[in-house]
């Protein structure tokens, strides 16, 4: 449980961050709360020669909304997020979905790019991001660019960020007053990974639904947007036969491995459970 | 006396003896940080060690290159099998009779096996120099299943005994065979059972768990090259048992080796043994005339550290069509791993299983234990409980569940019908032991009706009817348990490890101004020895607790003693301290007598003094008593006030306890919400009450994380299966229930303070509860026994199986 030697920056600007993540070439690692990276390297399954810190970069932090879009910064911690009266009230599954991730002490470090970015499927905020139609903003040495976060997961591990660039924000469509929201996670304990977990984000409209969003962690090998889930619900009045059928086209696209969280067959199950319960709750608080 | 003199109630107040519940003393320095564990330990050019590990559960080692490791700047040495050769060293004894490979010599049999110990200027380098270690593996088949060990066709593991095939407990039926055991009359129990009108059978396994302190092991090895004497400070269960096993296996004469205990952060059970590190770092400091440091990562304690359980149980349980039972039989598969490193003592290859009769009166039993190696770490501890304790209560616990739902008998009136009666204490079971003392039925009658026994059977029923009405997605479970622990290990005439009798020892120092020291053969890991010695001496001698400091854990001041574990302390060094304590009176009684010129019989203890019968204001207080054995001439009389005892217990205490789990499952997700838990637990004299229920409450959690999550599982070919604190179950506050303690008071009989001990109890008698109230949640639909760790999937399973989840 101790990591090679590594060289050490700790930049002020992105634009430094950049040219030193550029200088470093394909050895060279950003370091945000550090609660995937550092585990990583403690067993040597990841060996950077270069660290680049960015939590002293100031203008990678903070939360607003402008214009119908949240903006927050990549190195905004998770405690941030939970603490933000803003997002309690334009867009409160973030800090509901915020306050399941590990423990207190964690999500004190641990921050809202981290968690994103790295593309471990375990994380709880990639598939929130999809159901959020969220965008990341990334910069390079040639600018800046926006991936949709439908479109950033590719495999574990493996996003669409490319070598020298630095995710910097998410930018989110503030969703409609009245929105419903849930996310449902079961876990072992405290501060693991979801055995299966379920963004649920829904509007309603004359009693019946007028939109539904719906994505899934940790039952792949990426977070997973649950398109056809959300549409079984969209048009209807929220009845046995429409959650049914989102719930069975979620488990449709459940791919989990099996783990010490348990076998394929009830992993796929449990993501199904999370689903009609979010879909209940998220129901539930529509208006 | 005016009215401000203090009354014998208030003296005895501030002595803050025996049932008071005291603060303890040592929290002042864990609450703050300062505790002294052997990581804190920095000595001045100090190295350190780091072990490179085998990745399989099996293979062959072709060849070990080291050169690339030694060419690290900072790297010291790089030791294999081959060093270690020469000083006959690369196999070590094990507390089971068996030896066990210092480093890998020629083959790996367990995936985190020790293959070679780099010794560097600090642990960075040594991390990276592990790296650079080629070792040239040749994967051999790997046994993971126990039922498998001893098939034709298995492969052979221990080679280094392959054509040894009597073992240390008899002879072995197989090259992967360890020892068989067997106690009762067989052909007594076999009649009573093909006799019966009821007969209840079932495969009880208790899984293979780790007991997880939260500091890992580890020791400082320093070897003084002028004088010729070896300091290890080491997380150490037993100091002086570690300081006789290092001088038989160096040849350093014992007076030469100095073992020191410092705080500890718990040890379970993981801290008994001798492991590899401890062995290497005395080498290393040895050959470099430097102190070596080596501490175990979490991933090193989980995988090559001690274990426990991994117990597979098959039994028959039998009974009267009303009830009684008459009869039971059991057969253990024991997993110890590649390497036999049970802490049992020496003539209990199983320890204590032959406790499995339980609470209850069986006229006919019989068990045997079959142990085997399989591509496993070596262990098999005693996790928080007495020696195989809580194998023997899980499995009598279950059975008599099992038998009750095949009677279709309330679990807890069948338990009623069988307890042994109070006044058939002292009872000999059966299978030999001599239980001291009992009261079941009060307890278990208590423990009813503060949960409301009848109205949770009711509101069970009512919510069975709702859920088959669809009107609910969760199953309420009862779990009744009823334990009797076998603890203070014990007797010399039976109980020793490596030759080594299980006494303990106390010796007490009197200073002149009425304060003392006490120091004892035992050592606290947590369980406050500070804190409840010095009120067991309290009461004994007169002195405040807060005056009597108490010491533990080194060998050069601390008199002989077998350490803690077994929940022995109490019952065996707490019995030396109070007999070390009357000692200590004694004298000080005769000190009296010549102070007050009386005769000693014309003399009475009160509180704190001895004092002239019928004329209590002439008297003289301990403190006084002390300052005269210091300047007075007393003829016949040696100065000073000193006693030491070394207390042989002439049996083992025998604590018990009634448990009840209220539990519900949710049938779609496997999650089980504990929604009560009541403990009502019997210590005999109880102590300090605060420091028994902070141990009941630690027991208890350990309990739940054994019942419900706790597993180190291996894959086909060796492979272990999560070994970090991710994958194995440590619950946190959010996941632990609200525990409700409770007690009644039965004393041991034969211990001078009528104490039994409590620190395991709630371990022993936990599991039973959780996993009873798991399969009571779903025994109305047919199942009867279903496997631990009774975490999300498997109680999912099971509900699948059963049809109740879609």
């Amino acid at each position: 449980m101790i990591p090679g030697a590594f060289d050490y920056h700790r930049p002020s600007t992105v634009a430094e961050a950049v040219t030193l993540l550029a200088d470093a070439g394909e050895d060279g690692r950003v370091l945000a709360g550090g609660h995937s990276l550092i585990p990583m390297m403690k067993l040597r399954m990841a060996t950077p020669e270069t660290l680049i810190d960015l939590r002293h970069i100031d203008e990678l932090r903070g939360i607003d909304e402008n214009g119908g879009t949240i903006t927050i910064g990549a190195m905004t911690t998770q405690a941030e997020m939970i603490a933000s009266g803003l997002l309690a009230d334009v867009c409160p599954i973030l800090r509901e979905t915020a306050l399941q991730i590990a423990d207190p002490q964690i999500r004190n470090l641990g921050t809202i790019g981290g968690n994103v970015a790295n593309g471990d499927p375990g994380n709880d905020l990639p598939a929130l991001m999809q159901a959020l139609d969220a965008a990341y903003v990334i910069a390079g040495k040639s600018g800046s660019r926006e991936v949709a976060a439908r479109d950033f997961y590719e495999a574990a591990y493996f996003t669409a960020l490319q070598d020298g660039e630095v995710l910097t924000a998410i930018r989110i469509a503030t969703p409609p007053a009245g929105h419903g929201w849930a996310y449902e996670k079961q876990k072992r304990k405290i501060g693991d990974y979801a055995t299966a977990a379920a963004a649920v984000l829904l509007t309603m409209s004359g009693g019946k639904c007028a939109s539904a969003s719906i994505a899934l962690t940790n039952v792949g090998d990426t977070p997973l947007f649950a398109e056809a889930a959300g549409a079984a619900l969209a048009g209807t009045d929220l009845g046995a036969d429409a959650v049914n059928a989102a719930v069975a086209a979620a488990e449709a696209i459940a791919e989990p491995a099996e783990d010490g969280r348990g076998p394929v067959d009830f992993r796929i199950k449990v993501a199904g459970q999370m689903v009609r319960r979010g879909i209940a709750r998220a129901a539930s608080r529509a208006s | 006396m005016n009215d401000q003199t203090p009354t014998a109630v208030e003296r005895a107040e501030k002595l803050q003896g025996l049932g008071s519940k005291r603060k303890r003393v040592e929290d002042a320095r864990f609450t703050q940080g300062k505790g002294n564990y052997v990581d804190d330990i920095k000595l001045p050019g100090m190295l350190f060690g780091d072990f490179v590990r085998s990745p399989y559960g099996h293979a062959r080692i072709k060849s070990i290159d080291k050169a690339a490791a030694l060419a690290v700047p900072g790297v010291v040495a790089v030791l294999t099998a081959e060093d270690l050769k020469p000083l006959n060293l690369h196999y070590m004894p094990t507390l089971a009779g068996d030896v066990q490979a210092v480093l890998a010599d020629e083959k790996v049999l367990f995936q985190g096996q020790e293959v070679a110990f780099v010794v560097a200027e600090n642990r960075y380098v040594a991390a990276d120099a592990v790296d650079l270690v080629e070792v040239d593996y040749e994967q051999l088949p790997a046994i993971n299943d126990p039922f498998k060990a001893m098939d034709a066709d298995a492969p052979v593991l221990r080679e280094d005994i392959k054509d040894k095939m009597e073992g240390a407990h008899g002879p072995r039926k197989h090259v992967n065979h360890i020892f068989t055991w067997e106690v009762g009359d067989k052909d007594a129990a076999h009649k009573a059972i093909s006799e019966a009108e009821v007969v209840a059978e079932e495969m009880i396994s208790y899984q293979r768990v780790h007991p997880c302190p939260l500091e890992t092991c580890g020791c400082v090895a320093s070897m003084d090259k002028i004088n010729g004497k070896l300091t290890i400070w080491g997380t150490f269960q037993a100091p002086h048992a570690v300081r006789t096993v290092a001088s038989l296996i160096t040849n350093i004469p014992e007076h030469n080796i100095r073992i020191i205990s410092p705080d500890i952060g718990g040890g379970f059970g993981n801290k008994v043994g001798v492991y590899p590190g401890y062995i290497c770092s005395a080498v290393a400091s040895i050959v470099t005339g430097v102190p070596i440091k080596w501490i175990e990562d979490r991933i090193e304690n989980l995988t090559s550290t001690a274990f426990a359980r991994d117990y597979h149980m098959k039994g028959r349980i039998s009974a009267t069509s009303d009830g009684k039972i008459t009869g039971l039989d059991c057969h253990v598969l024991a997993d110890h791993g590649a390497f036999d490193a049970c802490a049992d003592p020496t003539k209990f290859p199983a320890g204590f299983f032959n406790i499995c009769t339980g609470s209850y009166d069986i006229p006919a039993a019989h068990v045997t234990v079959d142990g085997v190696y399989t591509n496993k770490a070596p262990g098999g501890v005693a996790y928080r409980c007495s020696f195989r304790v809580t194998e023997a209560s899980y499995f009598i616990e279950r059975m008599v569940d099992v038998l009750a739902r095949k009677l279709d008998m309330d679990p807890a009136d069948l338990r009623l019908k069988n307890f042994i009666k109070k006044e058939q204490f002292p009872y000999t079971s059966v299978l030999g032991w001599e239980y001291d003392s009992g009261d079941y039925e009060t307890a278990l009658d208590k423990a009813m009706k503060t949960v409301d026994y009848t109205g949770l059977r009711a509101e069970q029923k009512a919510n069975r009817e709702a859920f088959d009405r669809g009107e609910t997605r969760k199953l309420m479970g009862i779990g009744v348990a009823f334990f009797t622990e076998i603890v203070g290990a014990g007797p010399v005439k039976n109980c020793d490890i490596l030759g080594l009798g299980m006494f303990d020892s106390c010796e007490i120092r009197i200073h002149p101004t009425g304060s003392a020291i006490a120091r004892l053969g035992t050592i606290s890991q947590g369980q406050g020895h500070a804190t409840t010695f010095a009120q067991i001496l309290a009461s004994e001698i007169g002195i405040p607790a807060d005056m009597i400091t108490i010491e533990e854990g080194d060998t050069d001041t601390a008199p002989y003693g077998l350490g803690t574990y077994g929940s022995r302390s109490t019952p065996v060094a707490g019995a030396a301290t109070a007999m070390a304590g009357r000692k200590i009176r004694a004298k000080a009684q005769m000190i009296a007598a010549y102070l007050l010129e009386v005769h000693e019989d014309d003399l009475e203890w009160d509180v704190d003094r001895f004092q002239v019968k019928g004329n209590p204001e002439s008297h003289k207080t301990m403190a006084e008593l002390a300052f005269a054995s210091y300047n007075q001439a007393i003829p016949g009389l040696e100065p000073g006030l000193e006693a030491v005892s070394y207390y042989d217990p002439p049996n083992m205490t025998y604590p018990f306890g009634a448990y009840l789990c209220v539990l519900d499952i949710d049938v779609d997700t496997g999650v089980t919400d504990v929604r009560r838990f009541y403990a009502l637990d019997d210590c005999g004299t109880r102590i300090n009450p605060m420091i028994i229920e902070g141990q009941v409450h630690g027991g208890l959690t350990e309990a739940l994380a054994i019942a419900m999550g706790q597993e180190i599982a291996y894959d086909e070919i060796g492979n272990v299966k999560g070994a970090t604190l991710l994958d194995f179950y440590l619950p946190t506050a959010v996941e632990t229930p609200a525990w409700e303690t409770d007690y009644t008071v039965t004393p041991s009989p034969h211990h001078p303070i009528g104490a039994k001990g409590v620190g395991e109890s709630p371990n022993v008698g936990g599991v039973s509860a959780f996993s009873n109230a798991v399969n009571d949640a779903f025994a109305h639909k047919g199942l009867t026994h279903t496997q631990m760790p009774h975490d999300h999937w498997r109680v999912w399973k099971t509900a699948e199986k059963l049809g109740l989840n879609g």
